[in-house]
């Protein structure tokens, strides 16, 4: 079975900066990757270029089977990043948020409420623009927009970054079940023991090439 | 792309009507510029009214600034371009949805200004199908003309003040063809408004065309 992430020697730049300088990686489908590196390491510039938001601009990269040299935009419907920032709009409710992410991704609105309603944002907090929310929930707002999407590919940078014990814990339990549906997911994060739980194995990323892949976790 | 489009459009209404921007700050904004033009003017009616048409496009233009200013400036918090862009939607139709969201509050803002200068110019509007013409053609250009230049200018930290150096010389000649058609509606000039009114046709399909094309890359870079 193909890869569902391949890269070999996958260069990207950031202005001059190659911010990430000849990344070799594989992920299987049904995996679940941690990235690990200091800050300034690679990781999101990966998460960004698998997404297609950052232009690899020599080399190999194959994401979905999508060649992203050649086109970066298709692959994007099967791609959910969770990136820092949540991707809401302010103004908009939280319902308004993740029907729009649904229905751009071309999804089934139908898996809007229970979303939702997983999430923990559903109920008064459904008509209430993102805008009046705390950190914390907007994040859960994101997440609910990434698992009502359904993509087949999952980006995380830093998932579990603004979410009480109770939110982490909800995160993993959603991440796993997303696996178990066939979804592939690779994320970063410095909360190591939490991650590495989570994680089947950890790709270890420094300055801009992959230093150490394949060290296999026993959960 | 038309259904993006329309996805996308009623996304930045339902924004504008929960914010309030459009009716609360471009609007009132549109508004003074009037009342100051009528404050220069004023000790002549004559050049007041002679004048109406003119200012009534100047004040749209400047109106229209805000307006596409705004449109992006919702993409901008919260990494919400990179939601656009990660989305899937299909570039054409997120740039024909943009642009129909900033024609629509245009096209009420030019109700609102047409209202204004009859109030405050004695302007007289006969000719109104010319008039109305005028206007459609008019907003479809501003809007695709202000779209394309507002996601070339989103990306960069001097937006706010690269945006009407590079949009305003694009779009003197609508200023200019409205005016012109204005003033033949309004019995002012003797022209035959339905050529600038043409004008103002082949404007919009020009930058309706170009924004179809080209909004894909647009958004990519900024």
């Amino acid at each position: 079975m193909a890869p569902v992430v391949r890269f070999r020697s996958a260069v990207a730049l950031l202005g001059r900066f190659p911010a990430l300088a000849g990344v070799d990686l594989d992920v299987g489908a049904g995996e679940i990757v941690l990235l690990q590196g200091a800050n300034g390491a690679g990781k999101t510039t990966l998460l960004r270029a698998c997404a297609g938001l950052v232009q690899v601009v020599s080399g190999e990269a194959e994401v979905l089977g999508h060649d992203l040299l050649r086109d970066r935009r298709t692959v994007r419907r099967s791609i959910g990043l969770l990136g820092h920032a949540g991707t809401l709009y302010d103004d908009l409710t939280v319902e308004d948020n993740v029907r729009f992410a649904v229905r751009a991704g071309g999804g089934d609105v139908a898996a809007v409420g229970p979303a939702m309603a997983g999430l923990g944002v559903g109920g008064r907090l459904r008509t209430t623009a993102v805008a009046r929310l705390s950190a914390g929930q907007r994040r859960r707002v994101a997440i609910a927009a990434l698992v009502a999407r359904s993509p087949a590919l999952w980006l995380l940078d830093e998932p579990h970054a603004g979410l009480d014990a109770e939110g982490r814990d909800l995160l993993d339990g959603l991440v796993r079940s997303a696996v178990a549906a066939g979804a592939t997911v690779v994320m970063a994060s410095h909360e190591a023991e939490r991650a590495n739980a989570l994680a089947g194995r950890t790709v270890v990323i420094g300055g801009g090439r992959v230093l150490q892949r394949d060290a296999v976790h026993v959960a | 792309m038309w259904r993006d489009a329309m996805l996308v459009a009623g996304k930045d209404l339902r924004i504008e009507a929960r914010s309030r921007v459009a009716t609360n700050q471009v609007a009132p904004f549109a508004i003074v510029i009037l009342v100051l033009f009528g404050f220069a003017l004023d000790p002549d009616r004559g050049v007041l009214g002679r004048a109406s048409a003119g200012l009534f496009w100047v004040a749209v233009l400047l109106s229209s600034l805000l307006a596409v200013q705004r449109s992006f400036a919702v993409e901008a918090g919260d990494g919400a371009a990179d939601g656009l862009r990660l989305s899937g939607l299909d570039p054409a139709g997120v740039f024909l949805g943009k642009a129909a969201a900033v024609a629509a509050q245009l096209a009420l803002l030019q109700v609102v200004l047409a209202i204004g200068i009859v109030v405050l110019y004695d302007a007289d509007l006969g000719g109104p199908v010319l008039l109305v013409a005028t206007c459609a053609a008019a907003t479809v250009g501003l809007a695709a003309a202000g779209t394309v230049y507002g996601v070339l200018a989103a990306g960069l930290k001097v937006r706010e003040t690269l945006l009407p150096l590079l949009l305003l010389p694009v779009v003197a000649p609508v200023l200019l063809s409205a005016t012109r058609a204005w003033e033949a509606g309004m019995g002012i000039s003797v022209d035959d408004g339905w050529r600038w009114a043409q004008l103002l046709a082949v404007f919009a399909v020009v930058y309706v065309t170009l924004g179809v094309l080209a909004f894909g890359a647009l958004l990519e870079e900024s």
